[in-house]
């Protein structure tokens, strides 16, 4: 009790009846009692800090690669399920995938809590739009609901990166949203996103075979496939592979299998390609040789 | 994860059986979180009943297994014999502590059957500390997880079957709570026949 203090003033601190009005619970957590809180609160329980000595210190859900794109269907979300705790696998199992309500969905990566807590709190409001509106809140406003409490808390050492994703009036929407408080929306021309640890490697396959114009059987072997190889190059990422698609009318959970099951199919599709590139090269060797010939 | 032995990502584990001893490691070379290779050797044949593991940094395995090797072939040239098990582990052992304040980053486990066909195991750290155990011994990234294994998998007196695949679960269970290290196994089971070598397959995340 000596130790923190309730968070008062400015800042995320605001009138505790605000809180019950927007469904934010501002003003109810203890900070640590320092001259400078935010600092001392980044500085001792942020995830990126604590990469060398502090790794320990605290359970935080760390590397990951979570992926969502826009095609044709609508949106697809595909992730992993490991938790990490530095090298060490604290689960294999995780729900990346948060279900906000059954038009929303968020992912998870960065601090496994930071991303759980604020994505149920995002759904609270979401809903308290709904009984104030009489009509669904557009996935703009709720990743900006997101992005608005993210703000409210830059410098506190919060974790979260996170894509929102849903259908409404509007179409099929995805936003990027992180704990410095960017928002980005996902357009034609940038139709995908991934986050995490394997983003990069993810990225990779999405950049090289995505297509707007994909049924929906192809989005969701795309996904596989950027998952599948994020997760053999980056050791911080593995386990299950959830797959969501987000339709007309709410999301549907498509797919849910270990990795490892997916290999034999990849490892066949790769020595296929090892042998006609072999043979295209033999073939174009023979042209270059006739070439010389003559 | 800075430190040296933790950038390339390795699991050893030398394991007694009846008249036999096994000695696994995974494959995985990685340069920290990405793996770049998954069919990276760190287990070396030093003579036809002596194996060594190297776990540790990639490039000082290349350099140790190779300095071991020159060591070897000298000291055969000279003894006209393969060297006991015992010896080689004290010969590493010194090799090592004479890079005490600049060590090199290997951790090594040596497993043989030594003249009267007996089995003998050890690991030490990276400056030449022997550890000499009757049952098994483990070295690598996840020391923990590999004892955990080892602990409640291990039984005395083993025959070379059951040894294989006690090592094999083990070293698969371990790498499979460890992020980096896994992606496939080799075990060795020596012999006073010979050795026998299999790959294992290991998942791919």
């Amino acid at each position: 009790m000596l130790a923190c203090r309730a968070l008062t003033g400015s800042g995320p601190a605001e009138a505790s009846t605000a809180g019950r009005l927007t469904g934010v619970p501002t003003g109810t957590f203890t900070l640590p009692s320092t001259a400078d809180p935010a600092a001392f609160a980044s500085h001792h329980f942020n995830v990126y800090t604590g990469d060398a000595d502090g790794e320990h210190r605290m359970k935080f859900a760390k590397g990951t690669t979570t992926l969502a794109f826009k095609f044709k269907g609508g949106v697809l979300v595909a992730v992993d399920s490991r938790s990490t705790q530095g090298p060490y696998i604290a689960s294999g199992s995780v729900k990346k995938v948060i279900e906000i309500n059954p038009y929303l969905l968020g992912t998870m990566a960065g601090g496994a809590a930071d991303c759980a807590f604020w994505e149920r709190n995002l759904g609270v409001q979401c809903r308290l739009h709904e009984l104030r509106n009489r009509e669904r809140i557009s996935v703009a406003a709720a990743s900006k609901l997101l992005a608005n409490t993210l703000a409210q808390y830059r410098g506190y050492g919060l974790s979260v990166g996170t894509m929102i994703t849903g259908w409404d009036k509007t179409g099929p929407q995805l936003y990027y949203v992180d704990n410095d408080g960017m928002r980005l929306h996902a357009k034609d021309t940038s139709p995908f996103f991934s986050v995490g640890s394997g983003s990069t490697f993810a990225y990779g396959v999405l950049d090289s075979a995505y297509r707007h114009d994909m049924t929906d059987e192809e989005a969701v072997a795309l996904g596989k496939r950027a998952i599948y190889h994020a997760t053999h190059r980056d050791a911080y990422s593995g386990g299950i592979n959830n797959i969501y698609l987000v339709k007309e009318d709410g999301w549907v959970k498509v797919f849910s299998g270990d990795v490892k099951d997916l290999r034999d199919a990849f490892d066949a599709e790769e020595a296929a390609a090892a042998a006609e590139g072999s043979s295209s090269s033999s073939s174009s060797g023979a042209a270059a040789a006739a070439a010389s010939t003559a | 994860m800075s430190s040296p032995t933790e950038i390339n990502g390795a699991a050893c584990i030398a394991m007694v059986g009846k008249g036999c001893v096994g000695i696994a490691a995974d494959t995985r070379l990685g340069m920290q979180a990405m793996t770049v290779g998954t069919d990276f050797q760190k287990i070396f044949k030093m003579h036809d009943r002596l194996y060594v593991g190297l776990p540790g940094l990639a490039t000082d395995v290349h350099t140790i297994s190779a300095t071991m090797r020159f060591k070897l072939n000298l000291f055969k040239l000279r003894e006209e014999r393969d060297i006991e098990p015992k010896a080689f582990s004290t010969l590493i052992s010194n090799t090592l502590y004479e890079k005490r304040f600049a060590p090199w980053f290997v951790e090594p486990v040596v497993a043989g059957l030594d003249k009267d066909g007996a089995p003998f195991i050890s690991a030490m750290d990276l400056i030449g500390a022997e550890c000499f155990a009757k049952d098994f011994v483990v070295s690598g990234t996840c020391p923990d997880n590999m004892y955990g294994m080892c602990e409640s998998m291990y039984k005395p007196d083993q025959e070379p079957e059951a040894l294989f695949e006690t090592l094999a679960q083990c070293l698969l269970s371990a790498v499979d709570r460890d992020a980096i290290s896994g992606w496939g196994g080799i075990v060795h089971i020596i012999t006073a026949d010979g050795v026998t070598s299999r790959r294992l397959r290991g998942r791919p995340d």
